[in-house]
């Protein structure tokens, strides 16, 4: 969630059962401040706690002019000292997916180390051990990209494409009214879109090509991947991903108030078919 | 003479007023008034060259007289959801005062979780708490307290834990086992399964049915109770591995199938993550000893406040877990925290509701089942998946005179619990769901049953081979030729 509206917003998502403590908020509100200014971001949000065994680890986002691709990633024990994560390339993603299991330690100089035993030969059995390594900020980038990539969540409308192809933030948006909020069909993943492309040219001839160039929520596979719910009264919309337990998007209908904020263990929710 | 001219001077002044006042039949507005509205008007706002836009300023407070009518479409304002649970929660708002007060002191609790980092929001426990007095006075508890919130996939629940004054013996409601008849004997053979016993669930008041449990979808709205829980539905729950929907009555569909419907399936989660999760500072509680028991081994169940408790250092608690300690008792793998002997003999009488913790002497009684005592230190729970079951840490580094410890379970996310001096609390927010390390197997079915097994009759035999046949009939015939001596046959009749 935006830096600027941290400590508001905080209290929306507090449904879900996590909320900083008053210190950590405190100095979250200065550092982002300062982390804009030094990164020279757009914006920079507060993406949210990734919770390890020793420690938990706190982590920010910076935007630039292409709210899409320009997103860079830091971490902090603290949330004063800030250390920058590679971006996620295919080859860390597929090492750390290879080597990384179970928890986050919470220890920034951790390794992760899976050996898997290999029968070469059908006759020899000579076992060969392959060792996989990976560094926690590997693992913690790559994390960090398929949340975003599977589960970061926005309005529709909330975002424009503008005719050089950057994605911004739309300033004439005004929030979903009370009765498009409360169907999952007005939200869009904010990534790169994959399904988009398998729509029928029928389909694809009634979308607006600004504000509807994302994929929508609806066509997640499995089907109640998302539970929509109105909290607090009933005047906040909160979706809740089950895939990623922890994620939180909201919106207040009505106002152009969203965002999303991550509190969990980074872990992904394997066993959601059975879960449902 | 002046006194008559001034009298009929004022009888033409009264003359002119009361025509002044007579109404118009067109506009029901007169002059007198509109007059004064007009010069009013003028006095307002002082305009430049009055004179030569009279005539407008006229124009305009004859029309400003218009009242309008109301249009035929009327504005129905939607009432939003928001509205109708903002009325419900009004009468929560308004409450009553009250003296004894049953419930914890809510704004410390509440002051304590925002520094450990759970919890629901300001103004969210702040709801919750008032929403929990309103069901104290509507129910005449001894003790209440908010359990937690369990989040669902349509709505969530809030939990709170009471201890009410009179145990209520529910209604049990056992299906009438219905007797077949009996049958001719030609009828189909009658199985000889026979089910396992049914464990008895343990009384209300005891055991993993110590508290009741309510619950509501919004701090606000009515509370229900939730059912007591069985050995039978902790034994599933603990195979199964679902999320909530939000709904009390909704089916549970899993397998192997859950005997109840959600709001069972909910109060056994609430049973297993308070045996899981419920700790507080060693020393808190003291176990109480009971004295009538004939076998001399005392019923560690049942704990009080020690009124000599000092607390320990916040330092010291987050740092070793040993300084805390369970004080709900854990949940032996038959379901019930007491362990009950099911095989009995069939002459004895059904009332064992005697805890049997000893084994009794016969070579094929089953063994008892005995889990941690009551008040045992974290430092001795089992690890699970490679992960230490706990974390504990201080709730800041900055300020650490004032800090508190703050415990957070690894096993069941959500389940945290905090300790500073001689306050603690425990509570749980999360989806109800123990962390099931790599990835949840699901139970497989178990193998089908071999064939019936019975009479000869029906009992399938494979049939004889040719070589079988030849050695039978061979067998046959040199039985013959021992028979009948002399005589000897030809052998060309056994090729077939």
């Amino acid at each position: 969630m935006d830096a600027d509206s941290l400590h508001y917003s905080l209290e929306l998502v507090a449904g879900s059962g996590n909320i900083l403590n008053t210190e950590h908020r405190t100095a979250l509100q200065t550092s982002l401040l300062i982390l804009r200014k030094n990164y020279k971001f757009n914006r920079v949000l507060f993406w949210g706690k990734i919770m390890g065994i020793k420690e938990d680890y706190f982590i920010a986002q910076g935007r630039g002019d292409d709210e899409l691709k320009d997103k860079k990633n830091l971490y902090s024990f603290n949330c004063m000292d800030w250390f920058l994560l590679p971006p996620a390339t295919i080859p860390m993603i597929e090492e750390v997916s290879k080597a990384a299991t179970g928890r986050f330690m919470g220890d920034a100089s951790h390794v992760y180390e899976n050996t898997i035993l290999k029968k070469v030969g059908d006759e020899d059995e000579v076992e060969e051990e392959l060792v996989r390594i990976s560094a926690v900020e590997h693992r913690l980038a790559v994390t960090i990209h398929l949340i975003d990539d599977e589960s970061s969540v926005i309005p529709r409308g909330a975002f424009i494409k503008n005719p050089h192809g950057f994605v911004q933030v739309n300033r004439c948006f005004e929030g979903l009214t009370e009765s498009q909020a409360a169907k999952l069909d007005s939200f869009l993943h904010f990534r790169d879109p994959k399904t988009l492309k398998k729509k029928s040219l029928l389909e694809l001839s009634e979308l607006n090509q600004t504000i509807d160039f994302l994929d929508l929520l609806t066509d997640d596979v499995p089907k109640g991947m998302w539970s929509l719910q109105f909290e607090n009264a009933n005047k906040v919309l909160i979706l809740r991903c089950l895939l990623w337990l922890g994620m939180t998007f909201y919106h207040v209908p009505m106002t152009p108030q969203h965002g999303y904020i991550y509190i969990g263990d980074g872990v992904r929710n394997l066993d959601l078919s059975f879960m449902l | 003479m002046e006194e008559n001219k001034e009298a009929e001077l004022l009888q033409s002044a009264a003359a002119l007023k009361a025509f002044l006042l007579k109404n118009s039949t067109k506009s029901n507005l007169n002059l007198y008034d509109h007059l004064t509205h007009v010069l009013m008007k003028v006095m307002d706002e002082q305009p430049e060259n009055a004179v030569d836009v009279i005539e407008d300023i006229s124009r305009d407070v004859k029309r400003s007289m218009y009242v309008d009518k109301q249009s035929t479409l009327q504005d129905v304002p939607e009432t939003t959801p928001a509205e109708l649970l903002a009325e419900k929660q009004r009468q929560v708002v308004l409450g009553n005062q009250d003296e004894e007060n049953p419930l914890p002191n809510v704004n410390e609790i509440s002051f304590f979780l925002e520094q450990a980092g759970v919890g629901l929001g300001r103004e969210e426990t702040q709801r919750t708490f008032l929403a929990l007095k309103q069901l104290v006075d509507s129910q005449e508890l001894l003790r209440c307290r908010l359990w937690g919130k369990i989040l669902g996939i349509e709505s969530n629940y809030y939990i709170a834990e009471v201890e009410g004054k009179e145990l209520d013996e529910e209604e049990e409601e056992q299906p009438d086992r219905t007797e077949e008849e009996q049958k001719d004997e030609n009828a189909v053979p009658q199985s000889t399964y026979k089910p396992p016993p049914v464990v008895p669930k343990e009384t209300v008041g005891t055991g993993a049915n110590k508290f009741l449990y309510y619950v509501c979808k919004e701090p606000g709205l009515p509370w229900i109770k939730l059912p007591s829980v069985t050995p039978a539905q902790i034994d599933v729950s603990r195979q199964i591995r679902k999320l909530f929907t939000g709904r009390l009555e909704a089916p549970v569909k899993s397998y192997p199938p859950f005997p109840g419907n959600e709001a069972n399936y909910l109060r056994a989660q609430i049973a297993r993550i308070s045996a899981g999760t419920h700790v507080s500072p060693q020393g808190f509680f003291l176990i109480m000893e009971e004295e009538d028991d004939e076998e001399g081994e005392p019923l560690q169940d049942s704990y009080d406040v020690n009124p000599d408790f000092e607390g320990i250092p916040v330092s010291e608690m987050a740092e070793s877990l040993s300084t805390w300690v369970h004080h709900v008792q854990h949940i032996l793998p038959q379901g019930r925290c007491t362990w009950l002997n099911l095989s009995m003999k069939p002459s004895e009488d059904i009332d064992e509701d005697e805890d049997m913790e000893e084994a009794e002497e016969e070579p094929d009684e089953p063994e008892p089942e005995v889990g941690p005592p009551l008040l045992t230190p974290l430092s001795q729970d089992a690890e699970l998946f490679n992960t230490p079951p706990w974390t504990s840490k201080m709730s800041s580094t900055l300020t650490s005179v004032h800090a508190i410890a703050v415990l957070r379970s690894n096993l069941w996310q959500g389940g945290h619990a905090y300790a500073s001096g001689k306050k603690f609390e425990n509570i749980y927010v999360g989806w109800g769901v123990k962390s099931a390390g790599d990835g949840f197997s699901p139970s497989v079915p178990p193998t089908p049953l071999k064939e019936y097994v019975g009479d000869e009759e029906i009992t399938e035999v494979p049939d004889p081979t040719p070589r079988d046949e030849r050695e039978l009939a061979e067998a046959l015939v040199a039985a013959q030729e021992e028979m009948e001596g002399s005589d000897r046959e030809d052998e060309s009749d056994d090729d077939y």
